[in-house]
């Protein structure tokens, strides 16, 4: 591992004085929130920082309701309290059940939900160095399309990457739909979720819109009243701590005839970004709350799917997925 | 590069010069002589590294020396108390909850952490209600199953782990 100097800064505006004094001098300054990410990838040689600006003490780990009925959630809140929060759990029951469904018990309690949103993927050449990977060494090529792609995306990629985004808690955010809120060298600003992510192009080495020395400190939840009726489900390859084959976050809105009077979907571990299903969501908007009208959305939601050779059962899987969580949600009173 | 600092072990102070990329995990190993705490993969994948850090479990392989040296730390040679084992090293030798001993130390502070987040009134991936405001989690094989799924035993004594941390439980 390269040799790194080691930084705790007292608040944000010096952490983000650190980072920018990082990069200016070369030495590649990375912020460190939990490190269940960072610390493997610095040990596999992927990430090789020259100075980390430890950010957990200085990011606000306390959430807060905001007047519109909505929440505040800082960035240095651990996964395992932003799971288990009274306000979380209540109002927002699959963004609980997204983080419960994530890693593990230690690695809850150490990451943050900041680090959460910026964990890198998991397809396995970004993590060997003596693999070409476009998104780790921008040029090199992406042996995993032609490759072990059983488990990558089947939306959005492009020729040059076919990554998928790795996190459980992003995917109900962007069901949810929330703000960023972000400290940067320029000052502070917010971006919205979805939107925070970027789709892969040509260019497939940023992950999100953010740029060096951007340090993300809190992420702002509406009010959402259709989200108490919300539900997060996750097909994996063993029963507990594992990565998505394919999951769903959904919440749903029904009026008093049956029908869905509004709706959020997103889809995880299919594509560079969590991914909001709109064409679902508007094939929903309106229509009867019937398995046949859930299956009709799906294959709306589907329709843009260019699977690859090894990953087009996720095909079906997500589109069956889709159909179970919503009929699951319309039967619950 | 190198940092001075005092790591809280066990509620003892031990002074130290670290090199910044030293893990906790090689730091209670190979500085402090507490080898209870194991490296099994490294990559936190198996949970045999696990200590608990301000009472919490966390995983020492991924975790920088550096960056918990304000914060008090206990591995399993601290969980016995002046009166003896702690209750779950007990129930681990009663329910035969090991054979090689390997990811022992690991699963011990792993439930040590797991109860106390369960008596705070955490949920788990396996709690029914999760809206619900029951207080406390039923703690039964379920529960304690996708608690302790940070925890690898490759011998498969996993029966015997989940009856010890069950009957403490109670």
């Amino acid at each position: 591992m390269r040799p790194f100097a080691y930084e705790r800064p007292a608040d944000v505006r010096s952490a983000v004085a650190t980072l920018e004094a990082g990069l200016e001098t070369g030495a590649d300054a990375m912020y460190l929130g939990g490190g269940t990410n960072l610390v493997d990838l610095m040990r596999l040689g992927v990430a090789r920082p020259g100075t980390l600006v430890d950010v957990t003490r200085v990011a606000s780990a306390t959430i807060e309701e905001t007047p519109d009925g909505g929440l505040l959630i800082g960035a240095g809140v651990r996964n395992g309290d932003l799971a288990a929060h009274p306000l979380v759990r209540r109002r927002y029951p699959m963004l609980a059940q997204a983080v419960l469904s994530g890693a593990s018990g230690q690695i809850r309690n150490m990451a943050t939900v900041g680090g959460n949103l910026l964990q890198r993927t998991r397809c396995s050449y970004f993590q060997d160095v003596t693999k070409p990977c476009n998104k780790r060494a921008p040029g090199s090529g992406c042996p995993a399309r032609t490759g072990d792609h059983r488990n990558l995306a089947i939306l959005g990629h492009s020729e040059s990457c076919v990554a998928t985004h790795p996190s459980d808690m992003a995917v109900a955010l962007a069901a949810i739909g929330v703000t960023v809120h972000v400290e940067g060298p320029g000052g502070a600003r917010t971006v919205p979720m979805p939107g925070l992510h970027r789709l892969p192009g040509e260019d497939p080495s940023r992950d999100t819109v953010l740029s060096p020395g951007d340090l993300i400190t809190a992420v702002e939840l509406p009010a959402l009243p259709m989200a108490a009726r919300s539900r997060y489900r996750k097909v994996r390859d063993r029963a507990s701590f594992s990565f998505a084959v394919v999951s769903v976050a959904a919440a749903l809105d029904l009026d008093g005839e049956g029908r869905v009077r509004d709706c959020r979907i997103a889809l995880g571990a299919v594509a560079h970004v969590p991914w909001r299903a709109e064409s679902a969501e508007a094939a929903l908007r309106g229509a009867p709350a019937t398995e046949e009208e859930f299956a009709r959305a799906a294959d709306a939601e589907m329709r843009g799917a260019r699977p690859l050779r090894l990953n087009a059962f996720k095909v079906p899987l997500a589109r069956n997925l889709l159909v179970r969580v919503l009929a699951d949600l319309a039967e619950t009173p | 590069m190198t940092v001075d600092l005092q790591l809280s072990v066990n509620d003892q102070l031990y002074p130290l010069t670290v090199d910044t990329r030293e893990t906790l995990l090689d730091t209670l190993r190979e500085r402090l002589d507490l080898a209870g705490c194991k490296k099994g993969c490294d990559h936190g994948q198996c949970g045999s590294c696990t200590v608990l850090v301000d009472g919490r479990r966390v995983k020492a392989c991924l975790t920088f020396t550096v960056t918990v040296d304000d914060k008090p730390i206990t591995t399993v040679e601290g969980l016995a108390g002046e009166r003896g084992l702690h209750p779950l090293q007990n129930a681990f030798i009663e329910h035969d909850a090991f054979q090689c001993g390997y990811c022992t130390p690991g699963q011990l502070c792993s439930a040590v952490g797991m109860l106390a987040e369960a008596a705070l009134g955490w949920p788990s991936a396996a709690t029914p209600d999760i809206a619900g405001t029951a207080a406390e989690p039923v703690l039964g094989e379920e529960e304690i199953r996708e608690r302790m799924s940070g925890n690898l035993c490759r011998c498969g004594a996993y029966p015997g782990i989940v009856a010890a941390i069950g009957e403490v439980a109670r």
